[in-house]
């Protein structure tokens, strides 16, 4: 354990220290709260939402507006896609740590040392695993709270409390930071087995695709989100983390990944 | 201490090391000297278990290499080819990590005794990228010392080096020397092999030779003994040529060169035979061949007999 908070520790030394990074990790939460506290105020009067309710995708309103009026119809369906949004925090902000983590000791040469200690395969990569996941959930929980704060002084106490509804605590408190494994696992595969920080990036940022594919599934009505889907999603994303953190694990080769990169 | 036994790496079905046999004693310093990509790092990852052997076995201290792998490396200490720091984190804050992850007792204490043995400790504060090649590999050998290894491996230490910063390695690794650890040293640098090994072996993906470096400089061209003259050495030469007890006899820039078995015993009759001769003896000395003589001479033998 005191080797895992070791190299964590040493992650976030490394990686706080880089601006870009923390450009990159803080900006997409920034803009993901800013967006739709933005929007709220301009979403108009009841009279005009109750215009722009119709044409909102009628599975989502059958499902989503029981009970809410026009305006109150379209602010719960904008934020709901807000908040389906924060999802890609968790797959985006660690994928820009773990897919340099590997590779970037291979770039700097530190690897060779690093192995040459007495730390197990399981205990590296689940340092570098959690180094990268950790700051992406805070991220993502941290946002959350200054969206949902946000709605709550700019829409009504109807809006705040159908997005406060256990499937989106559930989605966000649970499947979120299953995804950031999920994301993490990946980039850190693809970080061991390629020689090129960029190509590690590159690659990784496609975990992104699902996520995207959800969003438009439900801005279209296409996939209506319900608790159901939420608790299958996250059974479904917790057995493939354990897979991939296996593989990612298995697949680690330390003779390779030293004697291939020159 | 280190033994090897036929110790085989292949590489895609290119040899790398074949058959590597050795013994290595506690406290002794090893010089393992090739040619570049003769297989010296390869043999280094090896003994050090971050890659596994084709075939062959090896124990350090005991332990078999491929089985108390972690062992191992918690005993040994490697500066690699490269210092490979954390170039943004700080000289104090690598020291840290890495005693953290060789599970020494207390890194701070560990992290200071080094910085200060090798003049760092001013600069501790200091991001490692922004360090010299010579003190990033002063830090590279204080983190391969934290852990206290009883055995070293050292890959061309002083590589790339001005000639201060490698005199101060050498010194340094001279008083590493002193504290008995067994410091196993792949270097090019031949002249810092012979002033620091006890034993050098010379190797070209198979061992070439394996001794001590004045054994070796015996074995290869005998002692030989430069009687300065005040007149030309050619006339005297028949003087001396002959004698049973002298096996090789030469004028080397008017000096008289002569290859004797025992000079501690021939030396006096020599002399006395030469003064009775004529010749005016200024002063007497032993040739001290290179270890750069030695090492060019075998690898060209390897090399004309991998013609053959």
């Amino acid at each position: 354990m005191e080797k895992i908070k070791t190299i964590i520790g040493k992650e976030w030394a490394e990686v706080f220290k880089n601006k870009l990074v923390l450009f990159t990790v803080a900006f997409l939460p920034l803009l993901l709260v800013a967006m739709p506290l933005i929007m709220l105020p301009l979403m108009g009067s009841e009279t005009e939402g109750m215009s722009e309710m119709e044409e909102l995708p009628t599975a989502v309103v059958g499902q989503m507006c029981a009970g809410l009026d026009g305006l109150e119809c379209v602010q719960l369906y904008m934020m709901s896609l807000f908040v389906l949004m924060f999802m890609i925090l968790p797959v985006m902000v660690p994928v820009t740590i773990a897919a340099y983590s590997i590779v970037g000791e291979k770039t700097t040469r530190s690897l060779e040392p690093l192995l040459a200690t007495p730390i197990t395969t399981l205990e590296l990569l689940l340092g570098k695993m959690l180094a990268a996941m950790i700051p992406a959930v805070i991220v993502t929980w941290l946002s959350y709270l200054l969206f949902m704060t946000g709605v709550w002084f700019m829409a009504s106490a109807a809006v705040f409390q159908a997005l406060l509804a256990p499937m989106w605590l559930l989605a966000i408190l649970v499947v979120g930071p299953l995804l950031a494994i999920f994301a993490v696992s990946i980039a850190i595969m693809v970080s061991s087995r390629v020689n090129d920080p960029r190509v590690a990036e590159q690659l990784s940022g496609a975990v992104i695709v699902p996520i995207i594919l959800l969003l438009l599934g439900q801005s279209v009505g296409f996939i209506l989100l319900s608790q159901e889907l939420v608790l299958v999603a996250a059974v479904v994303v917790a057995v493939l983390d354990i897979g991939l953190v296996y593989l990612a694990i298995q697949t680690f080769e330390r003779e390779n990944i030293l004697t291939r990169w020159k | 201490m280190i033994e090897i036994e036929s110790l085989t790496k292949e590489f895609n079905g290119n040899t790398a090391v074949d058959r590597l046999t050795l013994n290595i004693e506690a406290g002794e310093v090893f010089g393992f000297l090739g040619p570049n990509g003769a297989g010296k790092t390869t043999t280094v990852r090896m003994l050090t278990t971050l890659i596994a052997p084709t075939a062959g076995r090896a124990s350090l201290l005991g332990y078999e290499v491929g089985r108390d792998d972690r062992e191992i490396r918690r005993r040994v200490g490697l500066l690699t080819e490269t210092p490979g720091m954390y170039d943004r984190l700080s000289a104090w804050k690598n020291l840290i990590i890495y005693a953290r992850l060789y599970e020494v007792e207390n890194p701070e204490r560990q992290a200071e005794k080094y910085l200060r043995m090798l003049d760092l400790w001013e600069r501790r504060h200091d991001a490692a990228g922004t360090y010299s090649k010579g003190m990033k590999q002063k830090l590279a050998i204080a983190r391969a010392l934290l852990h206290e290894p009883p055995i070293l491996f050292l890959d061309e230490p002083t590589a790339g080096l001005d000639p201060e910063a490698s005199r101060m390695l050498r010194e340094f690794i001279g008083e590493l020397r002193g504290e008995g650890r067994t410091i196993f040293l792949c270097t090019h640098n031949l002249d810092e092999a012979d002033r620091l090994c006890d034993r050098i072996a010379v190797f070209k993906s198979r061992l070439r030779v394996v001794d001590a470096p004045s054994n070796l400089r015996q074995q290869m061209y005998g002692r030989q003994i430069i009687f300065h003259l005040a007149h030309p050495a050619d006339a005297y030469l028949p003087t001396v040529a002959d004698l049973p007890y002298v096996q090789q006899s030469q004028v080397e820039d008017g000096k008289l060169l002569l290859a004797l078995e025992d000079p501690e015993q021939h030396n006096p009759d020599l002399i006395r035979r030469l003064v009775n001769a004529g010749a005016e003896i200024q002063f007497v000395s032993e040739a001290r061949r290179s270890l750069e003589e030695i090492y060019l001479q075998l690898v060209q033998e390897e090399e004309s007999d991998g013609e053959n």
